[in-house]
């Protein structure tokens, strides 16, 4: 690595001791001897282990659930469905007052995706919590179900999920979030070209090294320690006294110390019916997923489909630009309604467009529910958004760099969210690109400048 | 049939925090009776390495020497409220927290120190060494582990402070959209060079050359590390993973990692870091959030380069191989 310290040196005094130094990080001896706890090292007497009887179709009613046979197996201890969950019907951006409730903690009546939680197993062992799984019988209706976020989104689909009543999310500003910034229409009629494409992802997993979980010990004076990976401690320990009902000054979370995380273990997921599963049999409880459910079960980045309309110029300026995003939450909402809007938020890119309508949906199909992951609301954006410069700096034959420069933001500019450009750096970033790539772009946009009234 | 080669390019930004959700983190300090500090939070280190960044924060603001400082994250029953680490807000609003809290803690430092000497606390600094000097009198000094004894065994005084940083929510105007997303962005320029078979489909990605502008580089090391481990993900997001390799099929998905692609070693590409810093006017120290935004040019810039060697656009991720050759088959046809 290379730190440039010549640019942005007039607005950087380099005067710290402590900032800017490279000192050893202090727990990576810990990290790489071993030694470093993590909740997963926490072991206590009389342990249960909890497993989940998992739904195995897209979309279904459930007749009936007959747990006798799996409650009489050696080893299990409890046996939960949903009818023991205080607050079954939850969601977790409730904090910030983004509802409706709309997922299930132990689904009741209905599954909506392949590998929804229907039964929890509490046992002495792994084996004998995995093996009573098997046993609960699980009668079905099959339902149809709908994947691709097209047809979700046609008059007739199968709901989703009846807690929205259609397969969006309704937002203040109706069926998407919207960002309206000059008058796209009449540029588009103005432009020398108009480009439409489509972009399209795939959902793609964390693969944190440590796979989420936790450890719940009951104390002595009624209050529940949990030992977690979460990354939000009291985001966790807050939507966990909402579903059980339980004041948080009865739960303790430790944790802090974590294996790897990429935005999948802000779901509340494991901590809820593992306090339930300890509270209920007096027991401490784990629950750990595997790395089949980590991969299948735990949410993926979202899926996301983006449509992109530019009108540029021969000189290489880009006068409109519309952009629809759809993020394929999948069954439940979790933080997918946040994603879609903070990527109304970031479009049209670090790009000064003087005409911008942006349209993002949040859409339900029958699949793992999405959440946040690395880059959420952006990654996929840009991956569109940065193609489709290529290609439009291809259709009126400029050199794709340089093409960038001419439309990159500067200090001052209006962002089509209506906050002026402050703190740019993405001419400084192209200029050192076209150095350290070798790819030489015409002195005068090396001239240029992201400061207010650069070159 | 050959191996074609290409290179592309990608610019991006990247907003720091979750300002549409409300964003506030809270930060303790406290001195132990021989000057050392203590930061208690709740937030939460994933392996980034943010107790090593609060420490080396606190220790800058108070004058003392990182090893001073031990970090205590994350127990709901000691450490004050954090959203949490995500949004690239960490370093963020947490370092701007423990920055509130060290400065009010340094001050009753140098208030027991100007007691202790006789001198105005305004007239006091920190030698960054463990030391309390008087301005332009540098021989008239004590140490903070002196200090510290001095607070707690005779003058009564708690060397400690609050810390708070809130962004208070933004709500997005319905019609147009007008609203505060972020508080300030991170910058990126990535150029990949790829090589394609043409008759397999594969790629292999040569070289990436990487510029962030990060606003502040507190730790150069963590940085590389952060910065390293993102570029890698961006070409693994490009050209491997998914947990539904023919979406919207359920079928297909992975369940271990000798079903779920990712690269090995082998497959990583010569990856260039050059950081640049133009400070954000309300980060700490001049930080921006670079932890997410590290992992995103890589893959429009390999998109772009395929496109550069083989003439053919990929615009659904992951660029397979079987993606690449329907299209060579398409464009064949044509």
């Amino acid at each position: 690595m290379e730190l440039r310290k010549d640019y942005f040196a007039d607005v950087r005094k380099d005067d710290l001791h402590e900032i800017g130094q490279p000192r050893p990080r202090s727990d990576s001896p810990g990290h790489v001897t071993g030694r470093t706890a993590y909740f997963a090292d926490r072991n206590f007497p009389g342990m249960l282990h909890l497993k989940m009887v998992r739904s195995p179709h897209d979309h279904a009613r459930i007749r009936s659930i007959d747990t006798s046979e799996a409650e009489k197996h050696p080893g299990v201890v409890k046996v939960l469905t949903a009818k023991d969950v205080p607050h079954n019907v939850y969601t977790i951006l409730i904090l910030i007052q983004v509802g409706p409730e709309d997922e299930t903690v132990l689904a009741d009546g209905k599954v909506r995706w392949k590998g929804e939680a229907v039964v929890a197993v509490l046992a002495e062992t792994e084996r004998a919590a995995q093996e009573a799984v098997a046993k609960v019988k699980v009668n079905y209706e099959v339902l149809p179900a709908v994947f691709d976020m097209e047809e979700a989104l046609k008059p007739g689909a199968p709901v989703v999920n009846e807690y929205h009543g259609q397969n969006y999310y309704l937002y203040d500003s109706g069926e998407c979030r919207k960002v309206r910034f000059g008058d796209v229409d009449a540029a588009f009629a103005q432009a020398d070209h108009v480009l439409e494409q489509s972009y399209q992802s795939s959902p793609i997993e964390h693969a944190p090294t440590e796979t989420t979980g936790c450890v719940v010990a009951p104390e002595g004076n009624d209050r529940f320690t949990c030992y977690t990976n979460t990354q939000a401690m009291f985001f966790t320990l807050d939507n966990t006294s909402i579903i059980l009902q339980m004041p948080g000054s009865k739960l303790h979370f430790v944790g802090g110390t974590v294996g790897g995380g990429f935005g999948g273990k802000v779901d509340v997921i494991v901590e809820p019916i593992a306090i339930l599963g300890a509270k209920l049999t007096g027991r401490p409880v784990c629950f750990i997923y595997s790395r089949e459910e980590e991969m299948q079960i735990s949410s993926p980045r979202a899926a996301e489909k983006v449509v992109i309309k530019d009108g540029v110029m021969k000189d290489g300026r880009i006068i409109a630009r519309k952009v629809t995003g759809y993020t394929d939450a999948g069954a439940y909402s979790r933080h997918s309604p946040y994603g879609a809007q903070k990527g109304a938020g970031h479009y049209p890119g670090p790009y000064t467009i003087p005409n911008v309508w942006i349209d993002t949906y949040c859409v339900y199909t029958n699949r793992t529910p999405s959440s946040a992951m690395r880059g959420f609301g952006v990654t996929i954006g840009d991956f569109a958004l940065e193609v489709q410069m290529d290609k439009l700096a291809r259709l009126i034959g400029m050199d794709p760099l340089e093409f960038r420069f001419i439309n990159a933001y500067r200090d001052g500019d209006m962002k089509a969210h209506r906050q002026p450009t402050e703190g740019a750096a993405l001419i400084e970033c192209m200029q050192e690109a076209s150095r350290a790539a070798n790819w030489p772009v015409a002195e005068k946009y090396m001239a240029m400048s992201s400061y207010k009234n650069g070159a | 049939m050959a191996i074609r080669r290409g290179r592309g390019v990608a610019a991006i930004n990247y907003p720091t925090g979750m300002n549409l959700g409300g964003d506030p983190t809270q930060a303790l300090v406290h001195s132990t009776p021989t000057g050392n500090f203590m930061v208690t939070l709740s937030s939460v280190d994933l392996g980034q390495g943010m107790k090593q960044i609060m420490a080396q924060i606190c220790a800058e603001t108070i004058g003392v020497p990182t090893d001073r400082v031990v970090v205590d994250t994350a127990d709901t029953d000691t450490g004050p409220h954090c959203m949490g680490t995500f949004a690239s807000r960490g370093t963020h609003r947490a370092g701007n927290a423990v920055i509130q809290a060290a400065r009010e803690a340094r001050q009753v430092m140098l208030e027991v120190a100007a007691e202790e000497m006789e001198v105005n606390a305004s007239d006091l600094e920190t030698d960054g060494q463990g030391n309390i000097l008087v301005k332009g009198a540098p021989q008239k000094s004590m140490s903070i582990f002196d200090v510290a004894l001095s607070a707690h065994f005779k003058r009564g005084r708690s060397i400690s402070g609050r810390g708070m940083f809130l962004i208070p929510r933004s709500y997005p105007e319905k019609e147009t959209g007008a609203m505060k997303p972020s508080t300030c962005y991170a910058h990126a320029c990535t150029v990949a060079e790829v090589e394609v078979d043409d008759e397999t489909g594969e790629v292999t990605v040569l070289t990436v050359k990487n510029v962030f502008e990060i606003g502040r580089a507190l730790n150069p090391k963590m940085v590389e590390q952060q910065l390293v481990g993102g570029s890698w993900m961006g070409i693994s997001h490009a050209l491997y993973e998914t947990t539904e390799p023919y979406y919207p099929n359920r079928d297909h998905g992975g369940t271990d990692f000798n079903q779920y692609l990712m690269p090995g070693p082998g497959d990583l590409a010569e990856t260039e870091i050059i950081v640049l810093e133009r400070p954000s006017a309300d980060g700490p120290y001049g930080a921006k959030g670079p932890g997410e935004m590290c992992a995103n040019p890589q893959i429009p810039a390999v998109a772009n380069a395929v496109f550069d060697a083989v003439g053919v656009r990929i615009d659904t991720l992951p660029i397979t191989p079987e993606r690449i050759l329907r299209a060579l088959k398409a464009q064949a046809s044509n």
